[in-house]
């Protein structure tokens, strides 16, 4: 009951932020290197920012089991998540349905997530990963379906072995991991098929 | 929580409507209504079964003064849940929660009592018992 105590609310109106919310990452993932930004409805917990509460809020739920980053484990997102997600909280990052990053410099490599197959590329884990920042102009340049010519962004925080586990992904098409990248209420896609070159 | 999901809404409005101050309050999650699976044992003891899928409303709610309260009831009354999970919270209240304990919670108990009484008095009375020639299939026969 404790815990209960400090679960601060969920959307206010949860069907029709959950749904505009959901297309709001649906565009973003179907024009990557788009930056979005979500309205700011439900009060999110320490730790978490607007967008990957938004994002949880929206997505997960009691059939996505979820790697969640050992920052958040034991403190309140993790009562905030499991209260308003129902989301079974795993362990194994192969068996993780979506998986919530917030200390992007100390996550598991990329590969260790699971990347679907070949029948059903479609049970491949998603990452969604807080950054430290998001920006529209930056050293990294994203080609592949959904935009024209290239886009370039910034994304702060990242590991150094990122990119080149990226490629690995992006060479796994149609396998493979995709990720939200968020910021404060920004969102921002990369799913698997696009390139990218630093 | 039992007694509160238990009552019957009007005994709740009146009680609710009795009380001085009505307290303000923040949804954490506001009334949903959804099903869930009830599951049996026959006999009680026998292996678990699902009987069936009763619809149920829930809601969380935190007052003003801290307290959070959950209710569960079945059904799809929306302001039922929202006036189980607001006497959750008040009873958690320490100025409260004695008096409401015997105000409310006693006597809604006690209320739900004589409605079964008189439900089960009807049904008594309309008992059939059941008796069979011994036809020797019963081993304790």
């Amino acid at each position: 009951m404790t815990a209960l105590q400090n679960v601060g609310a969920g959307f206010a109106d949860p069907v029709f932020s959950a749904q505009s919310v959901f297309r709001l990452v649906l565009d973003a993932m179907a024009q990557s290197g788009r930056i979005a930004a979500v309205p700011d409805a439900a009060s999110a917990p320490a730790g978490l920012d607007v967008a990957s509460t938004a994002v949880a809020l929206t997505l997960f739920d009691y059939e996505t089991p979820l790697w969640l980053d050992p920052a958040l484990r034991g403190v309140e997102a993790e009562t905030y998540l499991r209260f308003h997600c129902g989301c079974p909280l795993v362990e194994d990052t192969q068996t993780a349905a979506f998986g919530l990053v917030t200390a992007p410099r100390y996550m598991p490599r990329l590969g260790e997530f699971s990347i679907g197959s070949d029948q059903y590329p479609d049970t491949s884990a998603t990452l969604v990963i807080q950054t430290g920042g998001l920006a529209d102009e930056g050293p990294i340049r994203l080609t592949g379906p959904g935009i024209k010519d290239s886009a370039s962004v910034a994304i702060d925080g990242l590991p150094d072995w990122f990119w080149p586990d990226w490629d690995v992904n992006h060479g796994c098409f149609p396998t493979g991991i995709d990720l939200i990248f968020t910021s404060g209420n920004r969102v921002m896609c990369l799913p698997r098929s696009i390139k990218v070159e630093v | 929580m039992g007694v509160l999901a238990k009552a019957a809404l009007t005994d709740l409005e009146d009680a609710f409507a009795a009380l001085n101050d009505t307290p303000s309050f923040d949804w954490v999650r506001p009334p949903e209504t959804g099903l869930v699976m009830v599951q049996g044992r026959a006999g009680g003891t026998g292996q678990p079964f699902n009987v069936g899928e009763a619809t149920v409303t829930r809601c969380t709610l935190r007052t003003d003064s801290g307290e959070t309260g959950v209710g569960y009831v079945q059904g799809r009354s929306k302001r039922h849940a929202e006036l189980a999970a607001l006497f959750d919270a008040l009873l958690q209240s320490p100025k409260l929660s004695a008096r409401l304990q015997t105000d409310v919670v006693e006597r809604l108990a006690g209320l739900h009592e004589r409605r079964r009484a008189a439900a089960s008095r009807k049904v008594k009375a309309t008992q059939v018992d059941f008796f069979t020639m011994v036809r020797g299939e019963d081993p304790k026969a």
